[in-house]
């Protein structure tokens, strides 16, 4: 029988909540990785390995993996530095992905490793030098709020040489010969402030791509959603419809190049659903229209937030929609966000979701 | 040799590893470097790039806070400590 664990990284640990096929009722477990803060954990169907990109305040950045779906849990850090010659730190592992057989981690001061040993060592891949402005990244004074580096990844099935990577309050970027050489993919997003460069300076929250159609790329930005149909060598905005032009979350529907999922947030300083009423928003004509999700979510005094990876969705025939927010709740719809229900209250504060189907 | 006493954060990371131990070295930095010998990865639990002790990790040599060059003699007590911070 299928089993589907939805991966919880949280202030506190990771958690794995087990549901079957059916995803009704579900088992939560953990915390895991010794309750250090976990910024991003994931599942590596390839391997079958959850990683989990954790920073603890003591102990510095590691990256911890199991084998066992959660059950035991190992954890390294070797490789994962500058050196002691560079001058920068690696302050935070923030995200992580996977590209064939690599393991990608992004890291703040911005920089991405690789481990090509199931995440026992790492490498430095990339610190992106030589972007236009990429000489200030590095000032705390430049960064946004999170100070986060590589904030996310969006890597292509079946090419591990090619990927995007998202720099904090900078931009995307993509290569195509494994990370030595990148170009800004920002052209046409909306950005409501002077910057110096044409290509760079746009804050692009959450970047994901159609797993139907690799051309098709959507993105929750600071200000407002965007799609592309150029695999991002271009942008249009499609926040039309939607209450806020500001949210972090964002996921693709699996098998439909059409829909697509976010959660629109107040953009001020409380950056929690608008109206204290709890509402996923999808399109089904690629940002032509929206259609607020809220059956069995909360609809009077929900002040929630999510975060950019805070939420994720699985690839069954009826795909099964995640988020988790950053008050310990999970929300889960087995039926492509048409109905709700709170599968885990009460846990730390949630920095990510990501869903496993296992055979 | 010096009694090294270490954080209840850090020894769960390592099996074997316990609270307290002897460990050669004549300096804070050569200690934790004989750790690292046996417990690999316990270095980069304590020490940043630099090299310098991590932020929020401390170090006292018979009662004295020190860096990571501080002097150890046989005799001395050498408490690492991870020092309240976060939430």
């Amino acid at each position: 029988m299928a089993r589907t664990l939805v991966l919880v990284g949280t202030r506190k640990g990771a958690f794995v909540l087990e549901s079957d096929g059916d995803r009704r009722d579900w088992a939560l477990r953990g915390p895991y990785c010794e309750g250090w803060p976990v910024y991003h954990a994931i599942w590596d169907s390839g391997s079958g390995t959850i990683y989990a990109a954790a920073a603890s305040e003591w102990h510095g950045s590691a990256i911890w993996r199991s084998g066992d779906l959660g059950e035991s849990w190992e954890m390294s850090s070797e490789g994962l530095s500058y050196g002691d010659d560079e001058g920068r730190k690696v302050s935070k592992v923030s995200t992580l992905a996977t590209a064939g057989s690599r393991l990608l981690v992004g890291v703040e001061a911005p920089g991405i490793f690789e481990s090509r040993d199931g995440g026992e060592t790492f490498s430095l891949v990339s610190t992106l030098s030589g972007q236009p402005g990429s000489e200030a990244w590095d000032d705390p004074a430049n960064q946004p709020p999170g100070h986060l580096g590589i904030s996310g990844f969006v890597t292509d099935g079946g090419d591990a040489e090619r990927f995007f990577a998202v720099v904090q309050g900078v931009g995307a970027f993509e290569t195509t010969d494994g990370g030595s050489s990148w170009t800004p993919r920002n052209r046409g997003l909306r950005r409501d402030w002077p910057a110096e460069h044409e290509e760079v300076g746009f804050c692009v929250h959450k970047l994901v791509r159609s797993p139907s159609d690799g051309q098709r790329m959507y993105q929750q930005n600071h200000v407002g959603m965007h799609r592309s149909d150029d695999e991002g060598r271009s942008w249009h905005e499609i926040t039309e419809g939607l209450p806020s032009d500001f949210g972090f979350a964002a996921a693709a529907h699996p098998h439909d190049r059409e829909s697509f999922y976010v959660i629109p947030l107040d953009a001020g300083h409380g950056r929690i659903m608008p109206e204290g009423k709890a509402t996923v928003w999808r399109t089904s004509d690629a940002g032509s229209s929206w259609r607020p999700l809220r059956q069995g979510l909360p609809q009077e005094g929900a002040h929630l937030g999510v975060l950019r990876q805070g939420m994720a969705i699985d690839s069954y025939e009826t795909p099964g929609l995640y988020f988790g927010t950053s008050t310990g709740q999970v929300f889960a719809s087995p039926d492509e966000g048409e109905t709700w229900t709170m599968i885990a209250d009460y846990l730390p504060a949630i920095s990510s979701v990501d869903v496993a189907m296992v055979d | 040799m010096p009694d090294v006493h270490l954080p209840t954060t850090l020894t769960p990371l390592f099996a074997g590893l316990p609270r307290r131990l002897d460990v050669e070295g004549a300096t804070v930095l050569e200690a934790i470097d004989r750790l690292e010998e046996q417990w690999p990865g316990l270095r980069d639990r304590l020490v940043a790039e630099g090299p310098a002790l991590r932020p929020h990790i401390h170090v006292y040599v018979d009662k004295e806070r020190v860096d990571l060059d501080g002097r150890l003699e046989p005799r001395s007590r050498m408490d690492v400590i991870a020092a309240i911070s976060g939430g």
